[in-house]
């Protein structure tokens, strides 16, 4: 990380005069009815990063309904590293809706004039960062997968996934500001906390009224969460892909699954064919999962599938084939028939756990 | 009741490869594909015809061969088809793409008034989900994202109630026409149109529209030249340095081959080996 | 829906688009049907292109059609499991414009010469499947689609519709085609760097290789293998008749499989990244499988009358070649205002014999039946071929002498003297 922002700059690049009132690093820290989206503190760990490079702060932007507990959510954006947060609580801004927050954010934007402004890649930050980059018409790259500052020209080098994963391309916005950029769940390390952290909170008055708002929450009906797989946020997943061949077969991985308290996730095809749950699909147009041990068996390891699970500690792989493109960057390869290699592994992993529980 | 939807032909990302020394995308045999995400926005604008009558105009912005797209279009039931095109949009990122995209709307509305304006969740090429957005803020729209059903729409009133998919949750929203929808995948299933259709696509004319016909006048205001952001490098995604470790003892039994690779894989991380323990209390 | 056309072209293949482009030239109203989602989209793999058929129905091809690579070398292999001993034909003769044989990629060829048709003024629908033909009597007078509203008229109907046409077959107007007269073939397509390809063959830029290979890589059933560079991929496949497949329950992936694998073609498409598998039919029955093609209101071109050359690998030509004809015999007629009765059409029937299509068809008609009674060409052959090679080039302190005398003998314990004669003459007969 930050390799660029070491390196001496061979040239001296002048800062646009333009620019010279744009400074510090913004995070949208996004909330939902008090609870935070945690993309939003992986946000600000990289955040920190970047803030740091360019030696100005870190500033979160928190924005709810007057009732939920803003300040809160400020003092814990300081344990992941910001220095300021700006908080704005209306009764208009309850629930998230796009005209009233579009223009909480791009007001904001004008009144203190960031150089970068990074939103979560959610529905939210997606939803609402189109909207703010066109108000403000200036850039934004969508899901990037890794952020560095030139020093120099104080540009972020964004890059991110092109063409289905298949390549990366690295994305500038040097004649605008604020720079902006979303970043998808779990794609960057969860900082740690440190909840002895303290900064300033500004409070911003927001003024818009109910009635000028056209659109309007007729009801929100929460996600039945008890049976909801929360794939990104596991430390150990077990995965099959279309090797499993019958639908069946996936009994196997859920055993292994009950064994290791592990999530079950799979490739696209195995989701398709309803042998899993879409929330259960890991890769490109699924979730990017970040956990400890990652197993797959029978994936093939295609580039969508791997851009949403290369970021786990350890992977292993169980394939049939050697030559299989997931043995390129798994990191313990099985090649054999995952119908006896997945059984197998379920009892070796019963016997040592019974040891550990005789040692423990 | 007069629906635009926005949709684009892209390659077919499944298929696309990159040259190993030049990095670059090998396109040759790489089919052309309308946006499978806007197939979702398409059909839930013929529905509404279904259900109200109407008109429903599909737009795309892109180079000739688009028109191909445009036309299969028109053959699963679309009534008019306009494309897009001038060589000084190439290289458009998404805040130019969506103000292209307006004056092309601006351009729709002088002749017919728009109640809705569709678009796919996003793309499988740019994969942004920045253009509906774009277009709705441009025009001054109410903008509805990941829309996983339209409720009802009440012409009357000029009225519409949506499901939207929030994070963690359902809305349910009630906003005015004219807005824009973008629609989320896997709500519906693309018709297959009759014959009828079938013959009135092949034989349509596809109004081309230029630069100029949708008046943006300043060719420096689009393309590469009106676009933020801009890509400084292409290249292809690192390899990890290392393969996977093969555990492949030749005619073991998977018995021996599970072994082996817990008794490796702890010896080598032993947080590992701890966290899985942990489990067992 | 009363639509009527004066002529429907089932299929969007080398004879269906040859056929919709000479009729729309003509001046006909023409209705091109295709199941697939774009024409060529069922035909995605790579070919070889003869440039003098479709340089007949458009002279100017060469200037806008999708060709991967001209031709200049041909090698011929015959392989054993291990080894391949063959001839390498190189000339700069192939090397002079206007050049004569192409690769091409069907999707890409496909769509180019469909969209000629309809830039002539023919329309053209796909993914629209013809389920059977209209009947009046025994006069055909369109079609009916699996699409809603789907009976379309005219006064005759092309079947352009590949090999395993259904629909002459479903109005009764010939037989079910028989296992041992078709082969089946499955295709792959290998994605390499175009300088990689151009490396491995020693050719330049806009140069093409072919192999073509016999021997054991049919696993002893009666077949070939096949090796076509494009521009930058490598399509390679094998073909062997169906009736073989059933009766040695080998699957032609395995088959394709061990050719990959082969010590001599392994290399040359050594980390490429295959992208396509196909499968398909090629009638190989030859001359006398050939059914009837003609009859009331309708005319049979291409793969589905059986016009493919096996032993020359060519098909495409043909195909449009009797595309071609098919749909001059209606112009014609219409020209002279006499209407698509069986008996006006039979023109095509002799406007076929007068072509190559049926010189050819007709020269090589004992072919396949000889290749079926003879397995020993794809078994025996290629072995003792590898062998004698061998035992002439291994420098082993062996007189030349005796190796020719050793090479003779195995020759005839192998098949023995008045087998060999045998063969020689069946396959001076076939082919002359
Ligand atoms: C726009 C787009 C988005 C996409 N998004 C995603 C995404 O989010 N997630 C995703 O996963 N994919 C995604 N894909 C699809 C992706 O390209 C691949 O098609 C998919 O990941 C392949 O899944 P698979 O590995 O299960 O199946 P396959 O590619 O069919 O691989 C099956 C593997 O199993 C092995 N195998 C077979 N039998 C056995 C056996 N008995 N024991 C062990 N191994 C065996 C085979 O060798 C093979 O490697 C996307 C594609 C596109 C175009
Ligand atoms: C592996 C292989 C290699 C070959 N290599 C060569 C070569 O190198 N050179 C060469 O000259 N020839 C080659 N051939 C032969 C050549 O491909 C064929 O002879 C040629 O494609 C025949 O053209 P066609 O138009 O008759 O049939 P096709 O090209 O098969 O076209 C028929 C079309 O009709 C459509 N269709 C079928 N049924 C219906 C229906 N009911 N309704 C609507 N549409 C329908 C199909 O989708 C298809 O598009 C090869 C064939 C194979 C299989
Ligand atoms: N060039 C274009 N022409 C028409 N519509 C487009 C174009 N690009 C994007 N869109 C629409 O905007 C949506 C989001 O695209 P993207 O922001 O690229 O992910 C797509 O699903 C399309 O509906």
């Amino acid at each position: 990380m930050n390799e660029q922002a070491r390196k001496p700059a061979r040239k001296k690049v002048e800062l646009d005069p333009r620019f010279v009132s744009y400074r510090h690093v913004w995070v949208f820290i996004e909330s939902e009815r008090g609870e935070v989206h945690p993309v939003s503190w992986e946000l600000l760990g990289e955040g920190r990063k970047l803030a740091d490079a360019l030696n100005v702060d870190l500033c979160g932007v928190v924005i709810a309904g007057p009732g939920e507990r803003g300040k809160g959510i400020c003092a814990e954006a300081f344990g992941y590293g910001a220095d300021k947060c700006y908080l704005l609580q209306d009764p208009v801004l309850a629930d998230y809706r796009n005209e009233p927050y579009t223009k909480a954010l791009t007001d904001l934007v004008n009144t203190y004039q960031p150089e970068i402004l990074m939103l979560g890649a959610s529905t939210l930050g997606r939803d609402l960062a189109g909207s703010v980059a066109t108000t403000l018409k200036t850039g934004l790259v969508a899901d990037c997968t890794e952020l560095l500052i030139d020093t120099e020209s104080r540009n972020l080098a964004a890059t991110r996934p092109t063409f289905g994963g298949s390549l990366l391309c690295t994305i500038l916005t040097q004649r605008h500001r604020p720079q902006m950029a979303t970043v998808r769940p779990r794609v960057m390390a969860m900082p740690d906390a440190d909840p002895s952290r303290r900064g300033e909170i500004v409070e911003v008055p927001f003024a818009m009224l109910e009635t000028s708002i056209i659109t309007k929450v007729l009801e929100y009906i929460p996600d039945d969460s008890r049976d909801k797989p929360n794939l990104p946020f596991a430390d150990i997943i077990v995965a099959g892909g279309r090797g499993l061949k019958k639908p069946e077969n996936f009994a196997l991985v859920w055993d292994l699954a009950r064994v290791l308290g592990a999530e079950v996730g799979g490739s696209r095809p195995v989701v398709q064919a309803g042998w899993i749950e879409l929330d259960r699909q890991v890769g490109q147009s699924g979730k990017t999962v970040r956990p400890k041990l990652y197993i797959a068996a029978g994936i093939s390891g295609a580039i969508q599938h791997r851009v949403g699970m290369d970021g786990a500690d350890v992977i292993v792989a169980i394939n049939s084939d050697p030559k299989a493109p997931i043995f390129d960057f798994a990191h313990y390869g099985i090649v054999g028939n995952a119908m006896t290699v997945l059984p197998a592994l379920t009892e070796a992993f019963k016997a040592h756990l019974a040891q550990a529980r005789k040692a423990g | 009741m007069h629906s635009v939807v926005c949709i684009k032909q892209v390659p077919d990302s499944a298929q696309i490869r990159v040259h190993p020394v030049t990095n670059t995308i090998m396109r040759q045999g790489v089919p052309a594909i309308i946006n499978p995400y806007d197939l979702f926005a398409l059909e839930e604008a013929l529905r509404l015809k279904d259900r109200f009558g109407g008109t429903v105009t599909v737009v795309t912005m892109g180079p000739p061969m688009a028109e191909a797209a445009l036309r299969k279009c028109l053959s699963y039931g679309a009534d008019d088809a306009i494309l897009v095109s001038d060589r000084s949009f190439a290289g458009s990122d998404t805040l130019v793409t969506s103000y292209a995209l307006t004056a092309t709307l601006r351009k729709i509305m002088e002749s017919m008034p728009v109640d809705l304006i569709f678009t796919g969740k996003q793309t499988i090429d740019g994969d942004t989900a920045q253009v509906g957005p774009g277009i709705a803020k441009r025009l001054d729209y109410q903008l509805l994202t990941y829309v996983s059903k339209i409720v009802d729409v009440d012409l009357e009133h000029r009225e519409i109630r949506v499901e939207r998919r929030a994070e963690g949750g359902v809305q349910l929203l009630k906003t005015t026409l004219p807005c824009l929808i973008t629609m989320l995948e896997g709500t519906n299933e693309m018709r297959f149109g009759d014959l009828d259709d079938l013959f009135r696509a092949a034989r349509y004319e596809l109004k081309v529209w230029d630069r100029t016909v949708i008046g943006i006048e300043d060719p420096e205001t689009v393309g590469v030249k009106g676009s933020p952001t801009v890509v400084s490098k292409v290249f292809a995604p690192r390899p990890r340095s290392q393969r996977a470790e093969i555990i492949d003892l030749q005619d073991d039994s998977p018995k021996n081959l599970a072994s082996t690779l817990l008794a490796r894989m702890f010896t080598q991380h032993p947080k590992l080996e701890r966290e899985i323990a942990k489990r067992a209390r | 829906m009363a639509e009527k056309f004066d002529v429907i072209v089932v299929g969007a293949g080398m004879a269906g688009n040859a056929a919709a482009y000479t009729l729309a030239k003509g001046g006909l109203n023409v209705l091109q049907i295709e199941r697939g989602e774009t024409p060529g989209s069922k035909n995605v793999q790579g070919a070889i292109l003869y440039a003098d058929a479709i340089e007949k129905i458009i002279p100017d091809f060469r200037d806008e059609a999708p060709l991967e690579r001209h031709l200049i070398e041909q090698r011929v292999w015959v392989l054993d499991d291990s080894s391949y001993i063959g001839t390498h034909y190189r000339s700069e003769a192939f090397n002079q414009e206007p050049y004569n044989r192409y690769t091409i990629i069907r999707a890409h060829f496909d769509q180019w010469f469909n969209k000629k048709a309809r830039e002539a003024g023919a329309l053209t629908i796909c993914e629209t499947t013809v389920s059977e033909l209209l009947l009046d009597g025994k006069k055909v007078i369109g079609v009916r689609t699996d699409r809603k509203g789907g009976e379309i008229y005219a006064d005759a109907v092309i079947l352009a519709d590949g090999v395993n046409s259904r629909l002459a077959v479903k109005a009764g107007f010939h037989a079910e085609i028989q296992p041992r007269d078709v082969a089946l073939a499955v295709k792959e397509i290998h994605f390499l760097p175009q300088e990689t390809i151009e490396a491995r063959f020693n050719i330049g830029e806009e140069e093409g290789v072919v192999i073509e290979m016999a021997g054991k890589i049919s696993a002893g059933m009666m077949g070939t293998g096949f090796l076509y560079t494009n521009k930058e991929s490598i399509t390679l496949g094998v073909g062997c008749m169906l009736s073989d497949f059933k009766q040695q329950k080998v699957t032609p992936y395995a088959l394709l499989d061990r050719m990959k694998s082969h010590p001599s073609i392994a290399p040359l498409i050594a980390g490429s990244e295959m992208k396509e598998y196909a499968a398909h039919l090629i009638p190989e029955g030859g001359y006398n499988a050939i059914p009837q093609v003609w009859g009331d209101g309708w005319l049979i071109a291409g793969d589905a009358g059986q016009f493919v050359n096996g032993i020359h690998r060519e098909g495409s030509n043909l195909a449009m070649t009797t595309g071609m004809l098919a749909a001059q015999t209606l112009v014609e007629l219409k020209q002279a205002g006499k209407p698509f009765t069986a008996g006006n059409l039979a023109k095509y029937k002799r406007k076929l014999d007068d072509s190559f299509v049926m010189k050819d068809l007709k020269k090589y008609r004992r072919m396949p039946d000889i290749f079926h009674k003879n397995k020993q060409f794809f078994t025996t052959y290629p072995e003792l071929l590898s062998k004698a090679a061998q035992t002439l080039i291994r420098v082993d302190g062996v007189d030349k002498k005796t190796k020719e005398k050793s090479i003779k003998q195995s020759f005839v314990a192998a098949r023995s003297r008045l087998g060999l004669i045998g063969d020689a003459f069946r396959f001076w007969r076939a082919v002359e």
